[in-house]
């Protein structure tokens, strides 16, 4: 007996893994239903449908970068204080003074940058290859929906750094939200915690970037792969002569 | 094989809401009712009840600073102190497109701002778009010392001039 076989035999390891060793479409199967990360998949994908040409791994990318970002962001919260005197100071340390801090720090903003540019493409994608079509009209709504947080989530994000740009950048994005008939005052003073830009402000804008966005958009992302799994796969390209 | 009950439910009266509707109608409206009070509540706590800002007046020198043509550039709180032909008067520098701080150029004799390009008179009238609406006029009271108080707060009528 190996020793490979051994660790496999044990109640330990056959209480965590069920399915056996054997390239069965059983054990296929199971590898999928059992793993509560890879049961939003389908089980079987067709061959054609992997093809770089065939979605260009748009939504792929799309969801990468999110897993990119979320990695590097909870690295980031750790040496980031959300408070005026600090905010500022601390991205700077990010920058010259942690290890790896400047990779750490360019790595959230160029998959960042990658993720609002990809989600566009493959909205894009998906129009032109008809795949919003029935029955895929409800994920294109929950996609619409993750366009929206991810754009908010770039945006709150956008504050955090405390610079000139990031304050100016609010400033301006707040008033916009004033503009809203009605309540628009209201929803400033809701954002901002108050009538200027200042440390609620900056609170806010780092509760909803770290914990309010991100739990709806991983909840949102995990309905919307289920959903393609649930409406027969992605569809690529639609097939000749069909309309 | 017992005789199982199987008319519990069922009452002679059809149409008549039984005691099980009644009681998940009632369940269903006490969740809603929690449901509202816990929105409400949380919007209440989100809405700050003190707020540690700036505060909205400031001390703007004594009125005979300002002969006509004098621009003062109060950058904490972005507001211009202007002497006019007929007295003194207070402006919002904020930008009312987006909210940038506008400046003074003193050789145009103009107020600019640097975010969009717009640009006002010195009587906070739009010259050149973005923005869409003329600089707000602020409030000028004095103080027991004969100096003026600006209140950034408060927005009065165009035109209303300060004479001491």
């Amino acid at each position: 007996m190996t020793t490979g076989e051994w660790i496999r035999g044990t109640s330990v390891y056959r209480s965590v893994i069920r399915h056996g060793l054997e390239d069965t479409n059983r054990n296929r199967s199971l590898i999928i239903f059992e793993n509560l990360f890879l049961h939003v998949h389908p089980v079987k994908v067709r061959e054609r449908s992997l093809r770089f040409t065939h979605t260009f791994w748009l939504g792929g990318i799309t969801l990468a970068s999110m897993l990119v970002l979320i990695a590097t962001g909870i690295l980031l919260m750790f040496y980031y204080h959300p408070s005026v005197p600090q905010a500022y100071r601390d991205m700077k340390e990010l920058q010259y003074v942690v290890d790896d801090g400047v990779f750490l720090r360019n790595l959230h903003r160029w998959a960042a940058h990658l993720m609002v540019f990809t989600a566009v493409l493959h909205m894009l994608r998906v129009f032109y290859h008809r795949a919003y079509r029935p029955p895929r009209q409800f994920n294109w709504v929950i996609g619409v929906v993750l366009l929206l947080v991810t754009l908010l989530l770039s945006y709150t994000g956008y504050l955090l750094p405390w610079d000139q740009l990031a304050f100016w950048g609010v400033s301006v994005g707040t008033n916009m939200a004033k503009q809203a008939p009605l309540i628009g005052e209201r929803i400033r003073f809701f954002l901002l915690g108050g009538n200027i830009v200042s440390e609620n402000a900056l609170l806010r804008f780092y509760v909803l970037h770290c914990v309010v966005l991100p739990v709806a958009l991983l909840l949102l992302v995990s309905i919307h792969i289920w959903r393609v799994r649930k409406d027969g796969g992605v569809q690529g390209p639609p097939e000749e002569g069909r309309q | 094989m017992p005789d199982l009950d199987t008319t519990l439910d069922i009452e002679d009266d059809e149409g008549k809401p039984t005691r099980r509707d009644f009681f998940v109608q009632a369940g269903v409206a006490a969740c809603a009712v929690a449901a509202a009070g816990s929105g409400i509540v949380t919007l209440d706590y989100l809405k700050p009840k003190v707020l540690f800002e700036p505060p909205t007046t400031f001390v703007a020198g004594s009125p005979l600073d300002y002969s006509d043509g004098v621009v003062r550039f109060y950058k904490d709180n972005k507001a211009f102190v202007i002497g006019g032909p007929t007295g003194v008067y207070a402006l919002s520098a904020v930008c009312t497109h987006l909210g940038c701080i506008t400046r003074y150029k003193s050789d145009e004799k103009a107020i600019a701002c640097p975010c969009h390009g717009s640009r006002y008179d010195l009587e906070g009238n739009v010259t050149h778009g973005p923005a869409p609406r003329p600089l707000p006029w602020l409030d000028i009271t004095e103080d027991a010392a004969g100096n003026l108080v600006v209140d950034t707060g408060i927005v009065i009528a165009r035109g209303k001039v300060f004479r001491p």
